[in-house]
């Protein structure tokens, strides 16, 4: 028999824990063991408990039932600053940074190091000491700067930054790097494995499976509330994940494509914006999908910008069919059979408090046959059948936008492109935050798109994703296209290579 | 479940209160003449209310309602004193009769004027691209320095112009009736029509708005324009009740407005409300009033209870939507 190494008391230990919300149980007897040292990941799909957990653990819920254990003593966390002084920091998806201050300022928030005079903040102190703290981690980060100047992985690092300097015990971090690309994801998991390096536990929420595998030591899979999987990494991997994730098995993620490009539907030559894209020539064929791939700045949402009339065209020309379009905005980009499916969608795809068939009918009453007036009852009839094609889980078309869950967004979304009816659609990280399942019905509706003859063009960070359903991707690198790849004869590291040059 | 008893939170405290003025006052308040008369004082703030859910539903504010009063007023007095000063002359004195097509003409001007300052409201915010509260703000001012320019702040007096304001049609006031028909055309446009739509959605997140292809700038404006088309028959209603154009009308009456669409459930950051919340909110005022008229309370002391009221419809609107909201923000 193997003797294993004796593993310390957990840092932080849940027992039993359950929370409902009216008739829905969102955590059923959830049981947790986190270890300092350690990076503990936990996965789900949307909806399976994720955000309840993280919440009760930040002091947002209060349990209905359940123990929370800190180094072994029972702790109960009444408001979200009772768990930040136990120890217990969360860093959200969405940054609460002071976007106008320094970073130090930022790490010191509430807590500026007094000056000699009364109610003075002394600058230089609060600069060393955010200095000293980032070097003792070994992360390379100018304090002095602005963080409104900072990239969004940078961001990240001064969340942490904030955590350590109130001597955070234990880390949970949700989808950090959902906002970032390849090579700053990769920046942010190295500080993470740091950071346990030096003692501390860290809770890590995520979607991407790989990212997972690559920096957990224990996983521990959701579903419906309760925890159906927990233990070391090296006992798992990304197929079983998945497996436990979605309770079904999915023998492939990425459905395979049925389609064949046809003639070419839409060319674009020398295109340049105001917003820095310059000298972009590519084709879409019918049928045809086509990846952008490149870091994050690279120019891939500013290029979609440009081709949906929302930045300033400098120059070049967009032919659809080969009519040449004038498209100096949405609206007329839309006229002209364009589609944009934002990569934001709360922020600039979705009306959140209105119901969920508005969201889809309301840019396409020409579709519908309505001039002046609407027709609830038409609109209804439509939603419902396309809510049915895509499969969008909501209690009725009726149920506000915001209550739906990411994936079921982003599906009314393209619900709305696909009832516009568009012949060039793009498609700007359709996938961002979304769980696997919704994940590869998106891709089916992709292909489906490009059966029926559409031209697609796809964004997106995630490589694997690309290479999944693309016919072809191109790599673009400060605002130029800089290669072109067939996916059957080419790999991911041949993507980075020419995006990262 | 939460979302009626959150809608019908405002419809409930008027009921409450019309129920306890009824046992309060029982001979004074339950009377024919005191329920009409409540109705059609509130009758002007009503149309004002109507307008102003539509600015307010596209997250935007009109300061100027009273000021933009008092102007389609003076214009619609002026207008009705030039063509019966003519007309007076060819069918010789006859003092206080209005000829009908002289009194559809001066309140046709009266509301005409009301569109073309909602107008000027419109392309400030969309042309501009200026915020609607500095807008209106400044048109508040400016308007009512028009009002006073026009006549040299002296009043018009239109005798004879006494249909609107004191007529009754079946044993109902005109002034009701108009406010009926405003309400009801109001309320169908928000819900039926393509423009309501999309007030719904440019109040809910402009951006995804301008990313959908709506036209954000022309149904900014016609919401302007028709806020100005019920500020000028309000006004024209009000210049009929007390027969004449006071460049003085309408002071701070802006602000009773934006309580009343308040308490009726819509919030200043757009995206919410409905025209029937506003007419209860409306309402809700008129009726506190009139309650604190016949209960001998002071003028005085019923600003302070407005204001109380105002402040709690807020809060108990912030405790029932935070509860919704912990109720179900756990599936993500």
């Amino acid at each position: 028999m193997i003797t294993t190494p004796p593993i310390a008391e957990p840092r932080l230990r849940l027992r039993g824990i359950c929370k409902h919300f009216g008739p829905v149980q969102a955590l059923r007897e959830v049981s947790l063991e986190i270890r300092a040292g350690r990076v503990h990941a936990i996965c789900g799909e949307n909806g399976a408990g994720k955000s309840t957990l993280m919440k009760v653990l930040a002091g947002v819920h209060r349990p209905d039932r359940g123990s929370i254990e800190l180094d072994g003593r029972p702790v109960r966390f009444a408001t979200p600053s009772a768990a930040l002084h136990a120890g217990i920091t969360m860093i959200y998806q969405e940054l609460d940074l002071a976007q106008d201050l320094s970073v130090a300022e930022n790490v010191h928030l509430g807590a500026e190091p007094g000056g000699r005079i009364a109610l003075t903040v002394d600058r230089r102190q609060m600069l060393e000491r955010t200095r000293d703290l980032a070097l003792s981690y070994g992360f390379s980060i100018n304090v002095a700067a602005k963080v409104a100047d900072l990239s969004a992985g940078d961001c990240q690092i001064v969340e942490i930054l904030k955590a350590l300097r109130r001597r955070a015990a234990v880390i949970v971090m949700d989808e950090p790097t959902s906002s970032l690309g390849e090579q700053e994801a990769r920046r942010l998991l190295a500080a993470v494995r740091r950071l346990v390096g030096e003692g501390l536990a860290v809770l890590y929420i995520s979607h991407r499976l790989e990212e997972v595998m690559s920096v957990a030591d224990d996983i521990t899979v959701l579903r419906d509330g309760c925890v159906v999987q927990s233990g070391p990494r090296s006992t798992l991997d990304t197929g079983a994940i998945v497996r436990y994730m979605v309770g079904r098995e999915l023998a492939e993620h990425f459905p395979p494509r049925r389609s064949r490009p046809g003639p070419v539907r839409v060319q674009i030559s020398r295109l340049a914006s105001s917003e820095g894209v310059s000298e972009v020539t590519f084709n879409v064929r019918a049928g045809e999908i086509v990846g952008i791939a490149g870091l994050l700045g690279s120019g891939r949402t500013r290029l979609a910008r440009a081709l949906f009339g929302i930045s300033h065209r400098s120059g070049g020309e967009i032919k659809v069919d080969g009519r040449l379009l004038h498209v100096d905005s949405p609206t007329a980009a839309i006229a002209a059979g364009i589609a944009l499916l934002t990569e934001d969608r709360k922020r600039t795809g979705l009306w959140l408090e209105l119901p969920a068939f508005w969201n889809i009918t309301l840019p396409n009453q020409r579709q519908l046959g309505m001039r002046r007036f609407v027709r609830a009852a038409r609109e209804l009839t439509v939603a419902r059948s396309l809510g049915e094609r895509l499969n969008i889980k909501w209690s009725s078309p009726q149920a506000r936008a915001g209550s739906l869950s990411g994936g079921n967004q982003q599906k009314l979304l393209i619900a709305r492109w696909l009832l516009a009816d568009s012949r060039f659609l793009i498609f700007d990280e359709p996938t961002r935050g979304i769980d696997v399942g919704a994940r590869r019905e998106i891709y089916e509706v992709l292909d489906d798109l490009a059966c029926e003859g559409k031209a697609i063009l796809v964004i997106s960070s995630d490589l694997t994703e690309l290479f999944g359903i693309a016919d072809r991707i191109f790599v673009m690198r400060r605002g130029r296209m800089v290669g072109e790849l067939a996916t059957a004869e080419s790999a991911p590291e041949d993507v980075m290579r020419l995006a990262a040059a | 479940m939460r979302k009626l008893t959150r809608q019908l939170l405002p419809f409930g405290s008027l009921l409450l209160l019309v129920i306890a003025l009824a046992l309060l006052e029982p001979e004074r308040f339950l009377t024919m003449d005191n329920l009409l008369n409540v109705l059609r004082r509130s009758s002007v703030n009503a149309i004002l209310a109507v307008g102003m859910t539509w600015v307010i539903i596209s997250a935007g504010i009109d300061l100027s309602v009273g000021s933009t009063l008092a102007v389609a007023s003076m214009a619609g007095a002026w207008t009705l004193h030039q063509l019966s000063n003519t007309t007076a002359a060819v069918q010789g004195p006859e003092a206080g009769f209005l000829s009908v097509q002289v009194a559809l003409i001066g309140t046709f001007a009266g509301g005409l004027v009301g569109v073309v300052c909602g107008l000027v409201n419109g392309a400030l915010v969309t042309r501009l691209k200026l915020p609607p509260f500095i807008v209106t703000l400044g048109t508040m001012s400016a308007f009512r320095g028009l009002a006073y320019v026009m006549n040299d702040g002296q009043p018009y007096n239109v005798p004879g112009y006494t249909f609107l304001g004191g007529g009754s049609l079946a044993g109902v006031p005109v002034s009701i009736l108009v406010a009926v028909g405003f309400i009801l055309l109001g309320s169908w446009a928000l819900n039926h029509t393509r423009l309501g739509r999309h007030v719904y959605a440019i109040g809910s997140n402009r951006e995804a708005s301008f990313h959908a292809g709506i036209d954000i700038g022309g149904s900014l404006t016609a919401v302007y324009a028709w806020c100005g088309l019920c500020v000028g028959a309000a006004a024209m209603i009000a210049t009929s009740r007390t027969v004449s154009a006071q460049p003085t009308a309408g002071i701070s009456l802006e602000l009773d407005i934006i309580a009343a669409v308040v308490i009726g459930g819509a919030s200043l950051a757009g995206g919410r409300g409905t025209i029937a919340g506003a007419i209860v909110g409306t309402l809700l005022i008129g009726f506190l009033r009139n309650g604190c008229t016949l209960l001998g309370i002071s003028t005085n002391v019923q600003l302070i209870v407005i204001g109380v009221i105002i402040i709690a419809a807020a809060a108990l609107d912030r405790a029932a939507r935070s509860a919704a909201a912990a109720h179900g923000g756990g599936a993500e």
